[in-house]
């Protein structure tokens, strides 16, 4: 499932994953490491919510 | 200064500070800067953002001109830094709106930092469209470009962008206008600008643009909240490439050789490392964080891909103008360069390590290993430096595909 980041809408796409972060593709959100931040803005995990 | 006709019944009504050299306390700004602020005379009077608190008297001066300031119907919020916003509760006093429009993210801004108590605000999302009589404007919400609550407004029948941040530059000039500008002249400050604010969001600027390109929206005007206008159809495909190639961050075949020095020893291996560039046939400009500000730095990379960073170690670390550059740059997020450390040591010498740690962490190739010298550096050392200019001189060429 995608998730959206609140702050500056940026959106996690498991299926791309964030190589630059660390994130493999193909990790679904709830795998990813509590101490992730959202590569565009530094918003926390926690800044997160599912993709409508 | 007076208002100024962009287009048919749309003045730019903002102020031109002469004075200020210091931009949000983290950027130069030598030549000043402006706050654009604009007025639409239709059906409903609107008014596109403010301008610095200070400023606000110039702002009802040239408002005043065209329309009584308490005929301004609606006010638009393109975003909420004081410098754009900084006037907007004595102009709500003082106009007494029937709406006040910003983006969902302006909302939490607006209502943190004033107190917005009777303030009829109006929230607009993405893509929203309003009438205001013979015109349309449609809010486009641009998200970090460059915060949160960025969004720009489109008049439709104009087709005229004001673009808020976006396309800004710190010119105080007596010209509105690019076209009455030269580009070299303006090129000089889009890259101050976009290096010290916009570049950490590159990737947002690319998507952008191609997301205004699909979407078809023809554009006349480019009307940003800092700096001059562009008018002409030259100037307009002129600042969108410029942001294209910024953002691009292509490898770009100069040098900046950046460095602190305690007791000159430094400084002579930032010439000699200076001078290897040159022997490779790679420009190089040397910048002495003593007299020059981190933002001179980041300036300069806008046309130099290799960057080599020098100080003296002061108690088993780098000097502290050093320390304060690396930090900034790690902050702006520069993509796709060549780097090297160097400096002079009295007892231990951590500093070039330190600094090349820095670099690795911000994604740097380092073609070379630190290089340190004992306090006076002599030939020997002067020669290492030079090799160490031509080292990454020739990582550079290679990434300019040479």
């Amino acid at each position: 499932m995608k998730y959206v980041c609140v702050v500056c809408g940026y959106e996690y796409d498991p299926a791309v994953g964030d190589p630059d972060g660390g994130i493999a593709p193909g990790t679904e959100f709830k795998d990813i490491p509590d101490d992730w931040v959202c590569p565009v803005c530094g918003a926390s995990k926690s800044d997160f919510e599912p993709a409508k | 200064m007076r208002p100024v006709e962009v287009k048919k019944d749309i003045y730019w009504v903002g102020a031109v500070d002469y004075d200020i050299r210091n931009f949000h306390h983290y950027s130069r700004s030598p030549e000043g800067s402006t706050y654009n602020a604009y007025l639409v005379k239709d059906k409903k009077n609107v008014l596109f953002d403010t301008v610095n608190a200070h400023e606000f008297d110039e702002l009802v001066k040239h408002i005043s001109e065209i329309i009584d300031p308490e005929s301004i119907d609606y006010i638009v919020c393109n975003h909420l830094e004081q410098d754009h916003s900084g006037a907007l509760p004595r102009i709500v006093r003082l106009c007494k709106p029937e709406k006040i429009f910003c983006s969902p993210m302006g909302l939490k801004s607006m209502t943190n930092i004033y107190d917005t108590t009777g303030w009829p605000i109006e929230v607009v999302k993405d893509g929203d469209r309003i009438e205001i009589g013979k015109r349309h404007v449609t809010f486009l919400e641009t998200r970090m470009l460059h915060w949160p609550d960025s969004m720009v407004s489109y008049i439709e029948e104009d087709r005229v962008l004001i673009s808020n941040d976006a396309f800004g530059q710190n010119i105080a000039c007596p010209q509105r206008f690019a076209d009455e500008c030269t580009h070299e002249q303006l090129l000089t400050a889009m890259k101050g600008y976009y290096y010290n604010i916009v570049l950490p969001y590159s990737a947002n600027v690319l998507k952008t643009i191609a997301r205004v390109t699909e979407m078809g929206l023809a554009i006349d005007v480019i009307a940003p909240d800092h700096g001059v206008i562009f008018r002409t159809p030259e100037d307009v495909a002129f600042v969108l490439n410029s942001y294209k190639d910024f953002a691009a961050q292509k490898p770009m075949k100069r040098a900046v050789v950046v460095y602190e020095s305690m007791w000159g020893g430094t400084a002579k291996m930032a010439s000699a490392v200076a001078d290897g560039f040159e022997a490779a046939d790679v420009p190089c400009t040397l910048i002495n964080l003593q007299t020059c500000h981190c933002s001179d730095v980041m300036t300069a990379m806008a046309d130099a891909s290799a960057v080599v960073f020098g100080s003296a170690t002061r108690n088993n670390m780098p000097m502290a103008n050093m320390m304060a550059c690396l930090a900034n740059m790690k902050g702006l997020r520069p993509l796709n360069r060549v780097g090297g450390a160097f400096g002079t040591y009295g007892w231990s010498g951590e500093a070039p390590k330190m600094i090349a740690q820095a670099l690795a962490d911000m994604k740097f190739d380092l073609p070379a290993e630190p290089l340190k010298c004992y306090f006076n550096p002599g030939a020997d050392d002067l020669a290492a430096c030079r090799r160490l200019g031509e080292d990454v001189a020739a990582a550079l060429k290679a990434k300019c595909g040479e």
